[in-house]
């Protein structure tokens, strides 16, 4: 049933700097890349893809960045949310040697696919682009699937200066990659897909959700895709047909507002 | 046809609808000014149907003219759908309706969750009068009014329009309704209530084109909880010439027009009916 259903928080862990994983207990199946829709009563109800899938519990790690985030994270452990899903697509993993591009709280997401990747004896080289080395996490967690981890910065606080699109381009061209999954700054995501032109690719995608169960239409994108139900996850081939993906996201009221 | 508030965010929602069978599209309500309406929760499913309290959220009429132009070369018409507060909005949110290329206007008297519009504007049938003379005064296309369930004098609101000029009732809105989560004693919606839809309200929809069928002449769109052709045909009986869908995208999917319309069909003919006339206010006679 889609309405939420009150949950306590298990953990609640700093990352970084303003970003937080909060945990609770599985309520059954999900996938990477899925996503729920977590209900902070009285503020606000947000979609979250999930940034760990261990043990029947389940993570989401966001930055303290709006209303919601803000009094998520506030939560502490043994507090009560609400949450229904899991929702979306998820991810599929398709070749050998997979390359995954993380940009910002977008890092968050990829992990429980990069251990999944690992689990199944594939051969991951990861980039974590970050604004600032404050905002770096997960780094350790990616080293020990055993991934290659690679981290860029904006201003070369550490790891390669400059974007993460721009660091995954040359190892396209230096490495055999069978595949790209992404999450990140859309414009991070459109630039990387400019370099696959014959790689099979797969990027999350993030817009305002009201239902999450596919009728408002609010979170649509190109030909009526709509990133609740259709995606949130695409590939390369679908994304290249949408005039949005990286051009404009619609605010609640419906208005374009360009990336 | 898709029904006001599905999938009708945008230009490319509305044409997927088109393209999965709907005969009609009706837009979302759209009023003079950007509204972001309510916080999430908004929409909460229940165990019979979808409870929902948008809030009337668009983009205001003029940048939403933008999504009705490019659906303009489909065959399949357009219906603006407009709230506002008053005659003169009501006229002049339709008359740019016109402008950018709908083939009809339908008028949203009926939201039981936005204070000053919606169901606060549709149980004064003087008020109503005015408005549906006054936009009927602007426009040359076709003028719908939707109706809500949640009044007592129903009867003399579709008469008030019928006598103002309409050219057709759209019946029924949402049901105003609310759920409460237990663990934390709160409304789950943000707005606290909101309107239901969906498998649960087809009695009461069905009920309301049956009296409005019978108070006036002019035709009636049905739609409440219709998610099969049987539904449909339901409708059909009690009055309606054409039908609304919306939870039922929900339910089955955005093929669902193709879907009740085959089932019609199939309906008709294992029941010797030939044509949706004959169907038509068939429980009346």
């Amino acid at each position: 049933m889609n309405r939420p259903t009150i949950t306590t928080v298990l953990s609640s862990t700093v990352e970084a700097t303003d970003i937080k994983t909060l945990t609770f207990q599985s309520p059954g199946e999900v996938k990477p890349g899925q996503f729920f829709m977590v209900w902070i009563p009285g503020v606000d109800e947000i979609p979250m893809s999930v940034s760990q899938i261990t043990n029947n519990v389940i993570g989401i790690t966001f930055r303290d960045i709006g209303d919601a985030t803000h009094a998520l994270y506030q939560i502490k452990k043994g507090d009560q949310i609400g949450i229904r899903g899991p929702y979306g697509n998820g991810f599929t993993l398709t070749g050998k040697h997979l390359l995954f591009v993380g940009g910002g709280t977008g890092i968050g997401m990829l992990a429980p696919l990069v251990e999944q990747a690992r689990k199944n004896n594939l051969s991951a080289t990861v980039i974590l682009g970050v604004k600032t080395k404050d905002q770096l996490f997960f780094q350790d967690r990616f080293q020990q699937t055993g991934a290659s981890v690679l981290v860029s910065t904006d201003d070369g606080s550490k790891g390669y200066k400059g974007f993460a699109s721009e660091l995954a381009k040359d190892i396209i061209k230096k490495e055999s990659i069978d595949a790209v999954y992404t999450c990140g700054p859309e414009q991070m995501m459109s630039t990387l897909l400019s370099f696959c032109s014959t790689i099979p690719f797969q990027a999350s995608l993030e817009r305002y959700m009201k239902c999450a169960i596919g009728i408002c239409g609010q979170c649509c994108i190109g030909s009526g895709l709509r990133v609740c139900v259709d995606g949130p996850i695409f590939d390369g081939q679908s994304l290249k047909k949408i005039d949005d993906f990286g051009i404009y996201r619609r605010d609640a009221a419906g208005r374009k507002i360009l990336f | 046809m898709l029904a006001s508030g599905i999938m009708d965010e945008d230009a490319g929602g509305m044409q997927r609808m088109i393209d999965c069978g709907a005969g009609a599209i009706v837009t979302k309500s759209i009023g003079t000014q950007p509204r972001e309406g309510y916080a999430n929760p908004t929409v909460i499913e229940l165990d019979h149907g979808i409870l929902n309290a948008m809030g009337l959220p668009n983009p205001g009429i003029d940048l939403y003219g933008e999504e009705i132009k490019k659906l303009r070369t489909n065959k399949v018409p357009i219906i603006g759908s407009i709230y506002a507060a008053d005659a003169d909005e009501f006229a002049s949110l339709a008359l740019k309706m016109q402008r950018f290329g709908a083939n009809a206007v339908e008028l949203n008297v009926s939201c039981p969750h936005a204070q000053h519009y919606g169901l606060e504007v549709g149980c004064d049938p003087v008020l109503l009068h005015d408005i549906v003379s006054s936009v009927k005064n602007h426009v040359t296309f076709p003028v719908f009014v939707k109706v809500s369930p949640n009044i007592m004098n129903l009867v003399e609101i579709v008469q008030s329009i019928e006598n103002a000029g309409a050219d057709a009732i759209v019946a029924i809105n949402t049901v105003k309704a609310m759920t409460i989560d237990l663990e934390t004693a709160r409304p789950l919606l943000a707005n606290k209530t909101g309107g239901y839809s969906g498998k649960a309200i087809k009695p009461i929809g069905v009920r309301c084109v049956f009296d409005i069928a019978q108070a006036v002449d002019i035709p009636i769109i049905g739609v409440g909880g219709i998610t099969t052709g049987e539904d449909a045909v339901e409708y059909f009986m009690a009055g309606a010439s054409a039908v609304q869908i919306g939870s039922a995208v929900y339910y089955r999917g955005p093929d669902v027009f193709t879907s009740i319309c085959e089932e019609i069909k199939t309906w008709m003919k294992n029941h010797e009916y030939t044509t949706i006339p004959e169907l038509i206010g068939a429980a009346l006679r």
